[in-house]
C-alpha cells in the first residue's frame, strides 16, 4: 500500500487533485481511497488530503500519518507547516517551487525529489497561480505511480469542460514534462 | 420514469444491465442510492457534513437523473413536516440531515414512526454541540435511537449506496411500515472518495418491484379518513388503543429484523454484493475475545485484528450494522463464541459513563446467562481518527480481560493523541 499526503492552501484545489488522482488510479485497476483533512476550509489556509492506493482492497478509513510520499502543490506551505511530518525513510517529495534542490532543506533520508516551477506554468496557461493539475503531472513524472494518460482520463471525468478542460490537460502535460527528478539516495527507494 | 435509465445507461442493449464504475465519496454514493430508488418527493436543508449530499440531489434533479419534486425549505423542521404530508399522499420520500439539523428536526422526526410512514433519511453522522464542532461522530444518531426509526450503519462508501436503496424497500415492507435512517460517518465516509460500482438501473427496478409506498393511509379526497386522532388517556377505549398502537410499532420493528435480512439477501442475489445485514462476524469462529465495532471504524479494526492474529492473538470482530432494531439474537450468537469483549463507540452515553453500543451489547448479553468480561472504549469523537495503532491498543487492553483485569471506567481512545 502506498500512502500519499497532498499539501496545499485552501482554494488551490488540493482536494480536487486528490479526487482526480483517485480516478486515474482506479482507471489503472488500483484500489484507492482519498480523504480530505477536515478543518474550517478557508481560502489560503493550509489544507491536506490523504490518498492510499494498493493492488488489494483497502479497508482502513483513516487519515495518513506516515506517508510514503508528499506532494506540496504550494511553494509557501512548507513555511507554514512541517510537510515532512511522519514521512517514511526512503520517501518521495514532489514540490512546487522556483527554487533549486540546493536552495531547499531536504529531510535526511529522502530518496527521490521532484521539483516543478508550477506557478510559472500556471501563470502562462491560466493567468492565475492554480497549480493542482500541474503538480499531478509532476507527481506522475517523479514517482511513476500513475501514468499521464490515466491522469488525463481522470481529469476528463472530473467537472471540467471545454476550454477549462483543455487548459488543465495542457497544464498536466507540462507539469509532467517540466519536472526535474532527483534520485538522491536510490538505495532507499521504495518500490511503488 | 425513464430519466434515470437514460442517465446511467444511454443505450438499450446488454450494457443496460451492466454496472458502472464511479469514483465518488459517500455523499455522492448516497445520492446515487436515492436516484436508483426513484423517490417522488425530497425536501432538503444543508448542514455539514451532509451538505454535498443534498447538492448532488439538486444536481441530479436538474440533470434529469432523478425525476422527483425537490423542496428547498427553510429548515429541518419543515423538511420533515413537508415529507410527512408527501408520504401521507403516497409519495416515496427522502431527506438527509445530521447534528444540529437533526436536533431542529426532532419534533416531526419522532412523529414519523408513529404515523407509520416509510421514509428514508440519511444521517451523515456528526458529533453534537457543545463544545463547538462540525465533524463526524455518532452522538447525533445515538441521541435519537429511541425515536422508533430503523437505523443501519454503513462501513464503506459502496455500502452507503447499496444500503440507501435497500432502505426504501425495507421501510415500505407491509410488515414494517417504518422510517429508516441510513447512517454514514461524517467526514470519513461523507468525503472519503473511492471506486465503487453503480448498479444498473433495470436490475434495481426489478429489485424494488412495483411502487406501493403507503397503502395503509393516504390523503385522498375520494377516501377521507382521520389521521392521527387524539388517542390515549386513562378512560374509555384510550388506554388499550394507545398500548396496542405502540405494540404494533414494536412489532413492526421486530419484523424489520427479518425484512432487513431478506432484503439484503435479495440485493445480493440480484446485484451481486452481499452484506451481513444485522451483525458481521470477522475471524470470530476460533476467537477467544472480540472487538465490537460499528460504522467505518471497522476497516481499521479488521486491519488491526489481522496484525494481532499474525502475533498469535485469537481475536475477532463483531460489527453491528443494524442498530435499530437491536439484533439481539444475532449479537448473542456472536457473543456466545467469545470469553471477553471490547466495545468501541464513537459517542458517549452520559448516563452510564460508557458508550451506547457498549450498553446495548451488555443488555443483549445478559440473556446469555453467563458473565462476559467487557470494556467500553470511546473514540473518534468530533472527527478524531481511530487508527490501526489505536485498535492494536484496544486489542491489547481487551486481552487483559481474559487475565482477570477489570475496567471501572471507559477507556478514552484519543485522550492522549
Amino acid at each position: 500500500m502506498h500512502e500519499l499526503r497532498i499539501h496545499g492552501r485552501g482554494g488551490q484545489g488540493a482536494v480536487l487533485a486528490s479526487k482526480i488522482l483517485a480516478k486515474a488510479l482506479v482507471e489503472e485497476g488500483k484500489f484507492v481511497t482519498a480523504i480530505p483533512a477536515f478543518g474550517f476550509e478557508r481560502r489560503g489556509a493550509p489544507v491536506a488530503a490523504f490518498i492510499r492506493f494498493d493492488d488489494q482492497e483497502i479497508r482502513r478509513v483513516n487519515n495518513i500519518y506516515a506517508p510514503n510520499s508528499v506532494l506540496s502543490i504550494d511553494s509557501s506551505v512548507i513555511r507554514a507547516i512541517n510537510v515532512f511530518e511522519g514521512l517514511q525513510p526512503g520517501g518521495t517529495w514532489v514540490h512546487s517551487t522556483k527554487e533549486t534542490k540546493e536552495q531547499l532543506t531536504l529531510p535526511e533520508d529522502l530518496s527521490t525529489l521532484g521539483l516543478c516551477d508550477a506557478v510559472s506554468i500556471a501563470m502562462e496557461i491560466f493567468r492565475r497561480p492554480i497549480t493542482n493539475t500541474i503538480m499531478l503531472g509532476a507527481f506522475a513524472k517523479t514517482t511513476g505511480a500513475v501514468s499521464l494518460e490515466s491522469l488525463k482520463k481522470g481529469l476528463e471525468t472530473a467537472n471540467f469542460r471545454d476550454a477549462g478542460l483543455q487548459q488543465n490537460l495542457l497544464a498536466m502535460e507540462r507539469g509532467y514534462h517540466e519536472t526535474q527528478v532527483f534520485h538522491i539516495q536510490p538505495h532507499l527507494v521504495e518500490a511503488i | 420514469m425513464t430519466t434515470i435509465e437514460k442517465a446511467i445507461t444511454p443505450d438499450i442493449d446488454d450494457s443496460h444491465y451492466q454496472s458502472k464504475t464511479l469514483v465518488c465519496d459517500g455523499n455522492e454514493a448516497a445520492a446515487w442510492g436515492v436516484a436508483l430508488a426513484r423517490p417522488d418527493v425530497m425536501a432538503i436543508y444543508p448542514i455539514t457534513p451532509q451538505s454535498s449530499l443534498v447538492e448532488y440531489l439538486s444536481q441530479f434533479v436538474a440533470e434529469g437523473i432523478i425525476d422527483a419534486e425537490l423542496m428547498n425549505v427553510e429548515g429541518e423542521h419543515s423538511v420533515m413536516s413537508a415529507l410527512q404530508g408527501a408520504a401521507l399522499a403516497g409519495a416515496r420520500t427522502y431527506t438527509a440531515t445530521c447534528g444540529p439539523g437533526l436536533a431542529f428536526m426532532f419534533e416531526p422526526y419522532i412523529r414519523t414512526p408513529g404515523l407509520r410512514l416509510p421514509m428514508v433519511a440519511s444521517l451523515v453522522t456528526r458529533d453534537t454541540l457543545t463544545p463547538q464542532c462540525v465533524w463526524g461522530g455518532h452522538q447525533d444518531a445515538m441521541l435519537v435511537k429511541e425515536a422508533g426509526w430503523i437505523q443501519m450503519y454503513c462501513e464503506t462508501v459502496q455500502e452507503v449506496l447499496d444500503t440507501t436503496t435497500m432502505a426504501f424497500r425495507i421501510g415500505e415492507h407491509p410488515d414494517v411500515m417504518l422510517p429508516v435512517n441510513v447512517n454514514s460517518d461524517g467526514n470519513y465516509l461523507s468525503y472519503g472518495a473511492t471506486g465503487i460500482q453503480l448498479p444498473a438501473a433495470p436490475l434495481v427496478d426489478a429489485f424494488m418491484g412495483e411502487k406501493n409506498v403507503n397503502w395503509h393511509a393516504a390523503l385522498d379526497p375520494e377516501r377521507p379518513m382521520a389521521i392521527d386522532p387524539l388517542t390515549g388517556g386513562a378512560g374509555g377505549p384510550g388506554p388499550s388503543m394507545f398500548a396496542n398502537y405502540r405494540k404494533s410499532q414494536c412489532d413492526g420493528m421486530q419484523n424489520a429484523l427479518r425484512v432487513i435480512e431478506e432484503t439484503h439477501k435479495d440485493w445480493g442475489d440480484r446485484i451481486g454484493r452481499y452484506y451481513s445485514p444485522l451483525v458481521e462476524e470477522y475471524r470470530l469462529d476460533d476467537a477467544d475475545y472480540a472487538l465490537v465495532t460499528i460504522g467505518s471504524m471497522t476497516g481499521a479494526a479488521k486491519d488491526a485484528v489481522d496484525l494481532a492474529r499474525d502475533q498469535g492473538e485469537a481475536v475477532g470482530i463483531i460489527k453491528i450494522k443494524t442498530f435499530r432494531p437491536f439484533p439481539v439474537e444475532a449479537i448473542n450468537r456472536a457473543l456466545s463464541k467469545v470469553k471477553a469483549i471490547g466495545v468501541v463507540d464513537r459517542s458517549v452515553n452520559f448516563g452510564w459513563n460508557c458508550g451506547p453500543v457498549y450498553q446495548e451489547t451488555l443488555a443483549a448479553a445478559q440473556r446469555l446467562q453467563r458473565f462476559l468480561p467487557s470494556a467500553s472504549f470511546i473514540g473518534g469523537l468530533a472527527g478524531s481518527d481511530i487508527t490501526v495503532e489505536h485498535f492494536s491498543q484496544v486489542i491489547e487492553d481487551t486481552a487483559q480481560l481474559l487475565k482477570g483485569h477489570h475496567y471501572d471506567e471507559p477507556i478514552w481512545i484519543n485522550r492522549n493523541d
